[in-house]
């Protein structure tokens, strides 16, 4: 069991990571990935509601939508938006600071894919609570540091002579298909 | 929104090429790189987004007035998701080879910021006739972008369009194409080329604006450039 479970969550932070491998959450990875310090707290508001998330879907996959399967995108969205909500409204409580760094991308978490597409996967795959909670982690700690690397290279390339033509975000591309390439190297950590 | 008024060919044309969701704007990357592997792929994701833009703006635009303001984004989201539930089944029941290829990226439509944008933007402003423009604009421009992301990556990734054979035996596939990170790589490229195109462009136009130090358009952004055309 607990060897399952470790496996999830390297396969989840690692093997497949969402940004990377799965291209789930890239709003962020290519908004908030310019400071680190800023893609550090992006990766943490991420992983906290990744897990409540997961702990929601999971409920109401074992004690609601047993009788209406049709209806799960739709509540998963509500309660998924509800709870952005919810988290934003405690930052702003916790640290203004953070608040105002996270701008317009807390917001955005509704509609950032990583979130559903978390609850869609661990649905799809049948996880349990503690299954589908330690997907959420990997998944989160594979979002942050997908978003932590991103930013110190771009840290990086902002006082480099970066040619004219990739100023903008093709060059964040090209480091995300190079990031991308290196993490499919992981693609032979598990001979499944 | 801008006080001029627009007309309907160019709110028609705006999504296809000016404002490219996908290429311009850099909206729904999310299924522009994930299920642009194949141009069958590609296309079924385009297929299925034109319906959904094109239902949640039409429905959203004969609402609009019944919406309250401060809950317009979930109202949204809901008539999005429910367009969404039904191409997913529509797909499952039709085309169930398709429906396996783009797997969970169905689903996720839904959270595509590119439609929730036209949604808050335009359809929700706008009479019935323009919305249907609108998003028809806006989904020829995200298949045109998809479709190129496909082929370029189909081609170069298995050598092949539409799962037909294009080169001859001697031609290795750069499987990397077809993979996550030919996805980024493809779309960066693509970007690149743009604005490559768009330097070259104002490069020509240079010669009236002489008075501009040579270095400083490249590093202001586009609203300078706009300031600087006038001047």
């Amino acid at each position: 069991m607990s060897g399952e479970l470790f496996f999830i969550f390297i396969s989840a932070l690692l093997v497949n990571n969402f940004t990377l491998a799965l291209f789930l959450g890239l709003c962020p990875f290519m908004g908030v990935s310019a400071k680190v310090g800023t893609a550090v707290r992006m990766g943490g508001a991420n992983i906290f509601v990744l897990t409540i998330t997961s702990i929601v879907a999971w409920f109401l996959n074992t004690y609601i939508l047993e009788a209406a399967p049709y209806l799960r995108l739709i509540s998963f969205i509500v309660v998924i938006a509800s709870l952005v909500q919810i988290t934003e409204m405690a930052i702003k409580k916790i640290s203004p600071t953070l608040f105002r760094e996270l701008g317009i991308f807390l917001p955005l978490i509704t509609t950032n894919c990583a979130i559903l597409g978390l609850a869609i996967f661990q649905t799809n795959r049948g996880y349990g609570f503690w299954e589908g909670l330690v997907f959420a982690l990997g998944a989160g700690l594979g979002l942050t540091l997908a978003l932590v690397l991103m930013a110190s290279i771009r840290e990086r390339t902002e006082l480099s002579a970066v040619p004219s033509v990739a100023r903008n975000m093709g060059l964040v591309l090209i480091i995300a298909g190079s990031l991308s390439l290196a993490f499919m190297g992981f693609a032979g950590l598990f001979a499944s | 929104m801008s006080p001029r008024q627009t007309t309907p060919s160019e709110d028609f044309l705006r999504g296809i090429w000016k404002e490219n969701p996908v290429l311009i704007q850099l909206l729904g990357l999310c299924p522009a790189l994930a299920v642009t592997n194949t141009v069958a792929n590609a296309i079924a994701m385009a297929a299925a987004t034109f319906f959904v833009l094109m239902g949640s703006s039409i429905l959203i635009s004969l609402v609009k007035n019944l919406i309250p303001n401060e809950v317009r984004i979930s109202a949204y989201i809901l008539v999005i998701a429910t367009f969404v539930t039904l191409v997913d089944l529509i797909l499952a029941a039709k085309f169930p080879v398709q429906h396996k290829d783009l797997g969970a990226f169905i689903a996720l439509i839904v959270v595509n910021c590119m439609i929730l944008g036209r949604q808050e933007a335009f359809a929700s402003k706008k009479p019935v006739g323009r919305a249907i423009l609108d998003a028809g604009g806006t989904a020829i421009g995200f298949t045109i972008a998809l479709l190129m992301m496909g082929t370029f990556r189909e081609v170069l990734g298995s050598g092949s369009v539409l799962g037909y054979p294009i080169f001859g035996e001697g031609f290795e596939p750069w499987v990397v194409m077809i993979l996550p990170p030919g996805g980024f790589f493809t779309l960066g490229f693509i970007l690149l080329g743009l604005s490559w195109w768009e330097d070259r462009k104002e490069r020509g136009e240079r010669p009236q604006v002489r008075e501009w130090p040579h270095g400083v358009g490249s590093m202001t952004g586009r609203g300078q450039t706009g300031g600087r055309r006038v001047a």
